[in-house]
């Protein structure tokens, strides 16, 4: 009797030590991740933006849409701070309500993405007789350069945000699963997880418990340059008419409105692209220093 | 060596498997009536019928899978109705203008991209170093089609520097030619180089600490000649790895700055098609580009091979 309560005992303080250790860990990683100057600059500007996306219709001057022909193409000034466009529509509020559009696309590509990538990553890697069958689709899918597919595929569906976010989807989710697969084969060789498997775990528990949750830090990285890709991709589509169609200000619309007048009008086009690249840029800094914190080797090994 | 190129050869076969069968399944993807899409607004009964009948619409979708096969093997892409030609021919026609435009892209960013990173890894933690790599990032942030609307805007429409758009083959007037190349193949270095700066300052820092660079030092080796032919020959493999990504991108990239620029190459050709519905070109175009993209990256893995020892014989 007395043996079994002090085994209770050390098993119980033991258990306290464990989660005290984890809780340890986890405030040591938010407290380097604050600490570190690219990843606060870019968490600050992608807060920035999704206020800006939040708040829209507060900040917004204008309607996206709305009409004024007494003001067309009008340099920025006081009233219209980025100019306006052929139909008088003021760009400053067309370019505060498509931050809506972009970030609603990337934050659905990036959920998409991530579900899909870590079901096909960790299928390859913990059935066998998968691996090879997903893992050749998914280099013959990587086969098609950059966005190209993502253009094709939303050419064929039709114009439509939902269509672009299934585009981008099925464009980014190969690298993803990639990431997922490689990082979750390193996690299946370690001692614990065949520990797991001698006490007699489930697959389940095993694949969520020990080997996502271990496997979780690459996937987060990729996630945040999808994002960032994604925001980009979007505009693509849109300035080739294959994103969500006019007139919806999403930023690729307006940019592409703005090629139309680049001989009269600069500002159309201007505005609306410095907004993405200060995004993405926000994105990239976050990325690179997550990366950073989490795995200090792979400092700044180039691409998405 | 010889084994190794004919695995590699080998390893493309299930990919471009993929790639057709899924160039395939594209026409699938689109809703309603194609045959109506295809012919356009003033197609007759019997037109329609014709389109059917040709792209195989009234038969189950594994015998036009092994039609779509068949033409394949015999280098048939299909028939644009639109453009009443063959779609090979017009994808290949516009290939070149496309394939110069990334080729020289790929040059300019190799080029400054590598040169950027060498300096930053020698400068390392310096001002020098930092700014290199504050330039890379922002440089891999910006969208490259706007950049190229506002290149036109600064060097097209206010200076007068360059044509705003447009294109001369260059067999009729290199100078016009590379006049019309300029910006747009600027504008796409520009995002890549800092991708390939990043690279290659990493790698060069790996590279750097080894024991027969300092040993190369240590003999009283010039830095240069430590650099160039030392460390930069050993961080080569990484670099051409990155390049060879960077390839897919420039290409997928050339197509939309095609649009930007009015260079008459395969990306307009298959936006015009979007716009037109004109789904023969669509796929062909796309599968002629992923083609290519396969071939770089063989190469590029033969490239591995000959940087790098190790990858031909042991694997």
């Amino acid at each position: 009797m007395a043996a079994s309560d002090a085994a209770a005992e050390t098993d119980l303080s033991l258990g306290a030590e464990i989660a005290r250790a984890r809780r340890r860990r986890r405030t040591d990683f938010l407290r380097r991740l604050v600490q570190h100057r690219s990843f606060l600059i870019g968490a600050v500007i992608l807060a920035l933006f999704i206020l800006v996306a939040v708040f829209a219709p507060f900040l917004a001057p204008y309607g996206p849409t709305e009409i004024n022909y007494r003001a067309i193409l009008a340099p920025p000034n006081a009233t219209n701070w980025f100019g306006t466009d052929g139909y008088g529509r003021d760009i400053a509020s067309r370019v505060i309500y498509g931050t809506r559009v972009s970030l609603r696309i990337g934050l659905v590509v990036v959920v998409t993405t991530g579900i899909l990538g870590t079901i096909l990553g960790t299928a390859a890697s913990y059935i066998d007789w998968l691996d090879g069958l997903i893992m050749r689709t998914l280099d013959g899918l990587m086969a098609f350069p950059g966005v190209l597919l993502a253009i094709a595929l939303a050419a064929a569906l039709g114009p439509s945000e939902v269509n672009a976010i299934i585009a981008l989807t099925v464009t980014f989710t190969p690298r993803t699963a990639r990431i997922v697969r490689a990082s979750v084969l390193v996690v299946q060789g370690m001692q614990y997880i065949e520990a797991a498997h001698a006490v007699g775990a489930g697959h389940a528990r095993i694949i969520f418990r020990y080997i996502l949750a271990n496997a979780l830090s690459p996937l987060i990285v990729q996630l945040t340059f999808v994002f960032a890709v994604s925001i980009i991709a979007e505009a693509i589509l849109s300035f080739l008419g294959v994103g969500p169609p006019p007139p919806a200000p999403s930023l690729g619309n307006i940019i592409a409105d703005g090629r139309s007048y680049i001989q009269e009008a600069w500002w159309i086009a201007v505005f609306p692209g410095m907004v993405i690249a200060i995004a993405v840029l926000g994105l990239n800094l976050m990325g690179d220093g997550l990366r950073d914190v989490i795995d200090p080797r792979q400092r700044a090994m180039g691409g998405h | 060596m010889t084994r190794f190129l004919i695995g590699r050869l080998l390893s493309a076969i299930p990919t471009l498997f993929v790639v057709t069968l899924a160039t395939f399944l594209i026409l699938w993807l689109v809703p309603g009536d194609i045959s109506a899409e295809i012919g356009g607004i003033d197609a007759t009964a019997e037109d329609l019928a014709a389109i059917r009948e040709r792209l195989g619409l009234d038969r189950p979708l594994y015998e036009r899978a092994l039609l779509w096969y068949g033409n394949l093997l015999k280098g048939d892409l299909g028939h644009s109705y639109l453009l009443n030609r063959s779609v090979a021919d017009a994808v290949l026609e516009r290939l070149p203008v496309t394939l110069s435009l990334a080729g020289l892209a790929l040059v300019i960013a190799t080029g400054i991209g590598v040169l950027l990173g060498i300096l930053a890894s020698v400068r390392h933690n310096t001002w020098l170093d930092q700014g290199a790599m504050v330039a890379a990032l922002i440089g891999l942030s910006i969208p490259d089609f706007w950049f190229g609307i506002v290149l036109i805007i600064l060097f097209a429409v206010q200076l007068g520097w360059f044509p705003t758009g447009g294109f001369v083959p260059i067999n009729e007037d290199p100078l016009g030619w590379a006049r019309c190349m300029a910006l747009p193949a600027f504008t796409l270095a520009i995002t890549q180089m800092g991708v390939i700066a990043r690279m290659t300052r990493s790698s060069m820092l790996d590279v750097i600490k080894q024991d027969y660079v300092r040993t190369a030092r240590a003999k009283g080796m010039r830095g240069s000649t430590v650099m160039f032919r030392h460390a930069l020959g050993n961080a080569m493999v990484p670099i051409v790895t990155v390049v060879g990504v960077i390839t897919g991108v420039l290409l997928s990239g050339a197509v939309v700055i095609e649009m930007v620029f009015s260079l008459p190459g395969v990306g307009r050709l298959i936006v015009g098609a979007i716009q037109r519905r004109d789904y023969p070109i669509i796929q062909g175009g796309l599968l002629v580009t992923a083609c290519v993209f396969v071939f770089v990256n063989i190469v590029v893995d033969i490239l591995y091979g000959v940087f790098d020892p190790r990858v031909r014989d042991g694997r």
